[in-house]
């Protein structure tokens, strides 16, 4: 009992971050169109951005506030100089173009930081943990980290149902003909709406500094999850990126803990993890193909 | 035309001395990517035991980007348009294996700083391959050893779902002999909460992992995050606690009790020589195991090349090379059967130091002049 | 067509004498070079197959890539040890045998992949072959007896009768015909009714159901098609490397075979090639002058899509007036 609520609220922890992830990406997808293959660049930088301050200065918040900045003042710039001419593009020139971002970005950040991992630590206030169960200390960072996540899905919720800009941004991913057509000065809802989402993205690095290394590439690893996320909750839904992610948050954390142990009681033991490990690596990649086989828009499709 | 210039550079070389121009030696290593640090701290140190050895030399480096396609690229390259006839260098077993062949059937010596993949450690032996750093296993036997050595029965043993994860924990079990449960991970993993859960569930004595670079790092950072860190001790061979990983985890690492062939600490003039030399040329970066191993590498090539100066005769510097004629920087040091190191093996411990970071501190000795379970297959 | 086939024999011509120029020049690494941008054109061009002419935009395609190069290694592998495969099939090292095998394999694979695939379209199709590529290279790093991730050694190149397989420029030559073949093969496919049908999708498969096509059976066997190609050409890259991982499934290997076809021009079928021999060359020259070569590998990457609509076949075109087609 113990280990399943700690399980469940580490499946929690990490479907919170896919779901900092995916939020940005599904809308830029949505709206724009556009296959962005460098969202995890943004998600590098944050980290990057908030480690380093934080070393200096010796301020977690510092390095927060650092890191947000970074994140979403490079995706405005990628908005601006490369992104903005491919609207009209098919999604292929945009692959090709996010593709030579990523190379970009990634040697960009060896020449700055060099080739080591960066030093990351957490705020003293959160380094401990706390008994939510008798029997069961849980880290307060990592709940922190999901206080945060719920924190910014409800925001988003208010932000894109309560104001302007979230309905200009509903009837994008809706209609994208639709909104351009109405006279809206589109240039700017998308640069904000890109901004934003390399912003949420570079929110998903700084608070993932602290658990994972710093280090080069590490956007290119998680970038495939979050794509997952995106297709499963549906193309343009951040409602649908928040169920799926942490649906599948919650399912690769379970797979992962749970999987090769019930194997284990029909096979020998080292060999009932192997193939438990190797399922649960296919898990969320099976789920996929299962949910779009059945759903082929995914769960909450915004298009019609 | 080809035959022109050999011609052209035979007479130059009667006129001079043979190695007054420097050799070359091809340096085929991973600098990009996640592992770059990896290549990088191989070619440092590196150029700095070759220089430390007074041969005139020149490195000729590229990256392999961690794919044997372009590793096999460039072994061309180096091997049949500049005539290099010593290669070193790689990082990853896969791409060793891509490359190790190719140099062989063109008759050049291949001296491997740090991957030793099995395949080539057995049956497939060949006399112009040398290992300098470790056959991957024993990196991992040491580790059991120095378990069973502080007396521990139980063990869980944590190790990425691939080969090289699955050999670790192999390795592992067999000095150990205690009772080891594995939890494999996956293989571009970074978040271990749900390892970490079960680890507490399942309560042992020790635990054993083996996570290179970006993943180790995590799996220190998250060890101590839950709490782990202190309540149960955890074991590990060196590649899971270079100086660039305790660097980037900081506290997190204290009291982690590791096992390697080389620390800092040693007591000895080649170390202390290496260390001088690594920080007035590098004095940002902390000299990691990766950068011993290069540091050796160049220290045995520039023995060799000095013995029968230059390249010119690959038999008389494959001989060489074998006799291993040098003072390594972590003592005792021999080539086996299969011509990977007959060494010895140290447990050490992570501690602060006065400033608070971790340090890797040697406890003493754990294995004494012991080579590699595939020696044995090698037939010379 | 005068003029294409005269312009296709001099460029067989030109690639048929690398072996010999780079004898001649003392930089004889290029045969090797060139010889992997054949490979790499061959499984870019069968990808372009389904992607540009097709209109399915396959996010997987080192799958049938990497298997058709895991048919030589472990049928190698199994000739080596003697052993059987599953107990059954004995191992080979002849190349007629082991080509045929893995362009069946790769076929099946593909058979597989496809039939599930192809009942999404759009962004789902592009994830869900990602999906089954990912599957396919996790199994492929847990396959113990063939090396799991290190991958497979294969000691000697393939044989074929009559033919020294160990002579550097005779093994480039072989390649070179069958990357002929290919290409001529894809020249007849597109030009075929068949491939007037998967083009016809493409532009429009509501049409084309109306007009009475089983527009699914279609695309699965151009799908198919595709994934034998390059079955073929990871078959081939296996006896030039002489060496299998599951480096060659990976997902990012899938994105640099899409990146060869869109930088080389989508839907022509010299692009691929040309695409693929770019990049290949690029980024040799490129990391031989500095560490730092991805970033302006990027930058040129970024620059062509920006700059050019259609790759690097709409900037030939453009340079010979309009006729690179």
């Amino acid at each position: 009992m113990i280990l399943l609520t700690e399980q469940l609220l580490n499946g929690l922890q990490y479907g919170v971050t896919l779901f900092l992830l995916a939020a940005g990406l599904t809308l830029i997808f949505g709206i724009m169109g556009v296959i962005n293959l460098a969202h995890g660049a943004f998600y590098m930088a944050g980290a990057f951005a908030a480690s380093w301050v934080a070393i200096q200065t010796g301020s977690f918040w510092g390095g927060l506030l650092a890191g947000l900045l970074v994140s979403g003042l490079i995706g405005v710039l990628v908005e601006v100089g490369v992104i903005r001419r491919l609207y009209a593009r098919d999604h292929l020139d945009q692959v090709l173009a996010t593709f030579a971002l990523i190379l970009i970005l990634n040697q960009g950040t060896v020449l700055i930081f060099g080739r080591q991992p960066l030093f990351s630590s957490m705020p003293e206030i959160f380094s401990g943990s706390v008994e939510i169960l008798p029997g069961l200390p849980y880290p307060v960072y990592r709940l922190f980290v999901i206080v945060v996540g719920l924190t910014v899905a409800a925001g988003l919720y208010l932000l894109i149902n309560r104001t302007r800009i979230g309905m200009l941004v509903r009837a994008g991913a809706t209609n994208r003909e639709m909104v351009r057509a109405l006279g809206v000065d589109i240039r700017r809802l998308y640069t904000t709406v890109f901004g934003l989402g390399a912003l949420l993205a570079g929110l998903a690095g700084v608070m993932a500094s602290p658990i994972v290394s710093v280090q080069v590439g590490m956007g290119d690893e998680i970038i495939l999850a979050t794509f997952v996320v995106v297709v499963i909750g549906g193309v343009g839904s951040v409602k649908g990126a928040f169920v799926a992610g942490l649906l599948l948050g919650l399912a690769d954390t379970m797979l992962r803990a749970f999987l090769p142990s019930l194997l284990a009681q029909v096979m020998s033991g080292p060999e009932a993890q192997a193939l438990g490990t190797g399922i649960s690596s296919m898990g969320i990649y099976l789920m996929m193909a299962i949910v779009l086989l059945l759903r082929p828009r995914g769960l909450f499709a915004a298009q019609g | 035309m080809k035959k022109l210039l050999l011609t052209a550079s035979l007479v130059l070389a009667a006129a001079t001395p043979l190695w007054a121009e420097g050799t070359k030696i091809g340096v085929i290593t991973t600098l990009s990517g996640p592992a770059g640090y990896l290549g990088e701290q191989i070619r440092d140190g590196m150029k700095l035991g070759l220089e430390a050895t007074g041969v005139p030399f020149e490195l000729v480096v590229e990256d392999d980007g961690r794919d044997p396609n372009t590793g096999l690229q460039i072994a061309d390259r180096m091997m049949n348009e500049e005539g290099i006839k010593l290669l070193t260098g790689i990082v990853f077993s896969n791409v060793a294996m891509a490359v190790v062949p190719e140099a062989m059937d063109l008759g050049a010596l291949y001296v491997s700083p740090n991957a030793g993949p099995s395949p080539l450690a057995g049956a497939k032996c060949n006399a112009n391959y040398f290992v300098v750093s470790w056959q991957n296993d024993s990196l991992h036997e040491a580790a059991g050893a120095a378990a069973k050595g502080r007396g521990y029965k139980t063990a869980v043993a944590l190790a990425p779902n691939y080969q090289a994860g699955k050999d670790a924990i192999a390795g592992f079990s067999r000095e150990f002999g205690g009772e080891v449960s594995e939890i494999y991970t996956g293989v571009d993993q970074s978040d271990f909460a749900s390892e970490m859960a079960q680890i507490r569930d399942r309560a042992p004595d020790v635990v054993f992992q083996f996570h290179p670079g970006g993943q180790g790092i995590a799996f220190l950072k998250q060890y101590q995050q839950s709490g782990l860190l202190g309540a149960v001790p955890m074991v590990v061979a060196e590649p899971s606690f270079d100086a660039v990983i305790l660097k980037a985890v900081g506290p997190a690492a204290l009291g982690v009790i590791g096992t390697t062939h080389w620390g800092a600490d040693f007591d000895n003039e080649a170390s202390r020589q290496m260390l001088a030399a690594w920080s007035a040329a590098y004095p940002d970066k902390p000299l990691t195991n990766y950068g011993q191993q290069g540091y050796d590498t160049g220290l045995l090539i520039g023995s060799a090349l000095q013995q029968v100066g230059g390249d010119a005769d690959v038999d008389a510097l494959r001989a060489a090379l074998k006799e291993a004629n040098f003072i390594s920087t972590r003592g005792n040091f021999a080539f086996g059967p299969n011509q990977h190191p007959v060494q010895d093996w140290f447990v050490t411990e992570v501690v602060a130091d006065e400033a608070g970071n971790p340090k890797s501190v040697t406890k003493g000795k754990i294995r004494e002049q012991v080579g590699d379970v595939y020696a044995a297959d090698c037939k010379m | 067509m005068r003029r294409e086939t005269l312009a296709l024999l001099a460029v067989f011509a030109v690639l048929a004498l690398v072996p010999v120029l780079a004898e001649l020049t003392g930089q004889t690494s290029w045969t090797r070079l060139v010889g992997q941008a054949l490979i790499y054109g061959m499984a870019a061009a069968s990808l372009n197959f389904i992607l540009g002419y097709g209109g399915m935009i396959s996010f997987g395609h080192a799958t049938f890539f990497g298997i058709g190069g895991y048919v030589v290694g472990i049928l190698y592998f199994h000739f080596d040890e003697g052993t059987r495969f599953l107990g059954i099939i004995p191992g080979t090292g002849q190349m007629l045998l082991t080509l045929p095998a893995a362009i069946l394999v790769s076929g099946l694979a593909a058979a597989l992949v496809g039939a599930l695939s192809l009942r999404t379209g759009g962004v789902q199709f592009i994830m869900i072959t990602l999906a089954f590529a990912q599957m396919f290279f996790f199994l492929f790093i847990s396959l113990k007896t063939y090396g799991g991730e290190d991958g497979v050694m294969v000691r000697r190149t393939n044989s074929l009768p009559g033919l020294n397989m160990r002579d550097k420029a005779t093994l480039y030559w072989v390649i070179l015909v069958v990357a002929a073949g290919y290409y001529l093969f894809l020249r007849q496919l597109v030009r075929s009714s068949f491939g007037q049908i998967i083009a016809g999708i493409r532009q429009n498969e509501r049409r084309m159901t109306a007009m009475g096509v089983a527009t699914y059976r279609y695309k699965l066997a151009a799908f198919i098609l595709s994934g034998m190609g390059a079955g073929l050409a990871g078959a081939l890259m296996v006896n030039f490397l002489r060496f299998a991982s599951p480096d060659m499934l990976h997902w990012t290997r899938s994105g640099e075979l899409m990146v060869m076809v869109i930088l080389g021009g989508v839907g022509t079928l010299a692009g691929p090639f040309v695409g693929a021999a770019a990049l290949t060359i690029i980024e040799t020259l490129l990391s031989r002058l500095t560490e730092h070569w991805m970033l302006p590998v990027g930058v040129l990457l970024l620059a062509v899509v920006l700059l050019s609509r259609g790759g690097l076949m709409a900037l030939i075109a453009r340079m010979t007036g309009g006729r690179g087609k």
